[in-house]
């Protein structure tokens, strides 16, 4: 199990701050969501950790900071699963999900026996066997999700980076997919980071949630405290009601703003 | 034992047998050709003339379809060719300048100009491309653009020159549209260490440009070095490419197309898109040279204009069949 710090983290792109100074840790084993309007900088967050922006400030896990690792080290430490995933139609799902092992294999090596064998075990667990040698582009979109996570799950990372993962899918697929997370961060010990447009989904599987508007952390804690809305309203120019369920489950609800008629 | 483990073997049975196509193509090239078939008087002229020009086909075709298959992969795009980045223009434009200011004057040198000319020229015009592409950047769309300015900017100054020398018009047309009938073992020996290290550097990046198949940024999460990947990549592919091109000219299409057909009928992973293209490449030159040769009597057919003759139509078969089985 891995914590991940954020000390002070800046993103640019050229003049524009995505991200003003943010400071954030994320305990070993938890589950850490990132709400906020379009543009708020969740996305680039999670792009910062993963690499592929740069930053200023420091992002360390386990102490160290990620911003020296080789980029095969940082991939077997962060695995990324992006917002809309480019999807090789021809390519089968063991291949695809094979990927995951980059970051253990040489640069003109080839995959092991032990990184086939373990990709083997991911689809077994994941009760993906079946797709192992369709290709991709006659999978459906919330098969194809699942796979992609796979291939995250292969990384054997222990930050997983989570952006939009339930946005092109049902409501079954989302529940399905969150439901697979929840799972793998219990058995494995992942440390997670997602960004999520589904408040209420949010405030369920997260165990804190961090609201961020204009790039700046505008309310943090548990989704009671967060999902208010006062808050919602301030930040996302909307009309909610806010219910809170027995179990403590909040759910949002978007309102009319217009009268019924 | 499990369900992907088997299908490795059969690559393997259909990689044999592309070589055993390949073989029976090479004995087809060296026995047919307006001299007739093998007897003893002709040896001399399948040792001297058909061999040569047998093995520079299979090396020109395996070099333009592994470069081809290559450029797609770094570049995500199928409708890529070698010549992208303007490999094709810039040789275009060396041989040009050749046959326009420096044929009589070169007429006596030991060694002939022209191979040169087109090699530097292939290689310079890519070097131009990479240069202005990175430093707009340096993803693929940048570098294609780059590519699409420089080979414009040099097809223009190659028509500039030819309307001041229309004399020379007809040689260019016919270096443009490739020829491999006079074909010499001095060629082979001249291309052969070129070909030989950029195959290996290209075989060698197979996983890397499958790594890469799921986009710049995902394959960067997944800690591949895509920069690193597609300078080598495209370093290697020009190489190889120029030094074919300096010998054999432009011949289109077998670097776009073999490299499709063997993902259409075959496995769209580079580990076995790669190899397999060196064969069906090498296999399908091989015999697009073949008719050329007794098509018209005492002149012969551009091999360029054989290969998408034959290509075409061949690829649009496949593509319908394809479409049917899936």
């Amino acid at each position: 199990m891995s914590s991940l710090a954020f000390q002070d983290v800046v993103v640019r792109y050229d003049r524009h701050v995505a991200v003003q100074p943010f400071t954030d840790s994320v305990r070993p084993g938890e589950w850490l969501c990132l709400i906020g309007p379009n543009g708020a900088g969740k996305s680039s967050v999670l792009r910062a950790v993963a690499g592929l922006v740069g930053h200023e400030g420091t992002i360390t896990v386990d102490g160290a900071p990620l911003a020296v690792r080789s980029p095969r080290r940082r991939a077997a430490l962060v695995a990324y699963v992006p917002q809309s995933p480019l999807i090789p139609a021809d390519m089968t799902g063991f291949d695809y999900v094979l990927l995951g092992r980059n970051p253990y294999i040489g640069y003109f090596g080839s995959e092991s026996r032990h990184d086939r064998a373990l990709v083997q075990d991911v689809l077994e667990r994941l009760d993906l066997v079946r797709f192992a040698d369709r290709r991709l582009g006659t999978l459906s979109g919330g098969e194809q999700q699942r796979l992609v996570i796979a291939r995250a799950v292969a990384q054997e990372a222990p930050v997983l980076l989570l952006d939009e993962p339930t946005s092109a899918l049902d409501i079954g697929h989302q529940q399905q997919a969150l439901e697979l997370v929840d799972r793998l961060r219990r058995e494995h010990g992942l440390t997670v980071v997602s960004a999520m447009h589904d408040l209420t989904l949010a405030g369920v599987y997260a165990d804190r949630l961090t609201l961020l508007h204009q790039g700046s952390v505008v309310a943090a804690g548990a989704a009671a405290e967060v999902l208010r809305a006062e808050t919602l309203s301030e930040f996302y120019g909307v009309s909610v009601s806010v219910h809170h369920d027995p179990d403590g489950t909040v759910v949002v609800v978007p309102r009319r703003t217009a009268p019924l008629a | 034992m499990t369900a992907h483990a088997d299908h490795r073997p059969r690559h393997r049975w259909w990689l044999l047998a592309a070589l055993a196509l390949l073989v029976g193509a090479a004995v087809l090239g060296a026995m047919v050709g307006p001299a007739g078939s093998i007897s003893s008087t002709n040896w001399h002229i399948i040792w001297k003339i058909r061999l040569p020009r047998v093995v520079l086909a299979a090396i020109v075709g395996s070099m333009l379809s592994l470069a081809g298959a290559s450029y797609q992969g770094v570049f995500r795009n199928p409708l890529v060719d070698p010549y992208l980045l303007g490999s094709a223009a810039g040789a275009g434009l060396g041989a040009t300048l050749v046959f326009a200011y420096a044929r009589s004057a070169t007429l006596h040198w030991p060694v002939d100009p022209l191979p040169l000319a087109a090699f530097v020229g292939a290689l310079v015009a890519v070097l131009v491309t990479y240069s202005v592409g990175v430093s707009f950047g340096g993803n693929s769309l940048t570098l294609v653009l780059a590519g699409v300015a420089v080979a414009a900017l040099c097809t223009a100054v190659q028509q500039m020159v030819l309307l001041r020398n229309a004399d020379v018009i007809d040689e260019v047309y016919s270096w443009i549209s490739g020829r491999l009938s006079t074909a010499t073992w001095a060629d082979v020996r001249l291309v052969t260490p070129y070909v030989l290290v950029s195959s290996v550097i290209l075989l060698l990046h197979r996983r890397q440009l499958d790594v890469l198949r799921v986009g710049d940024e995902e394959a960067a999460s997944l800690g591949a070095e895509v920069k690193r990947v597609r300078l080598v990549v495209v370093i290697a592919a020009t190489l190889g490419t120029a030094a074919v091109v300096s010998v054999s000219g432009l011949i289109g299409f077998v670097g776009i197309m073999v490299p499709h057909v063997v993902r259409l009928v075959f496995s769209a992973s580079y580990r076995w898109v790669l190899p397999m293209s060196i064969v069906v490449g090498a296999t399908f030159l091989i015999l697009a040279d073949v008719p050329g040769r007794v098509l018209e009597h005492g002149r012969e057919t551009p091999i360029g204009v054989v290969t998408a003759f034959l290509g075409a139509p061949m690829f649009i078969v496949v593509l319908r069949s394809k479409r049917r089985l899936t």
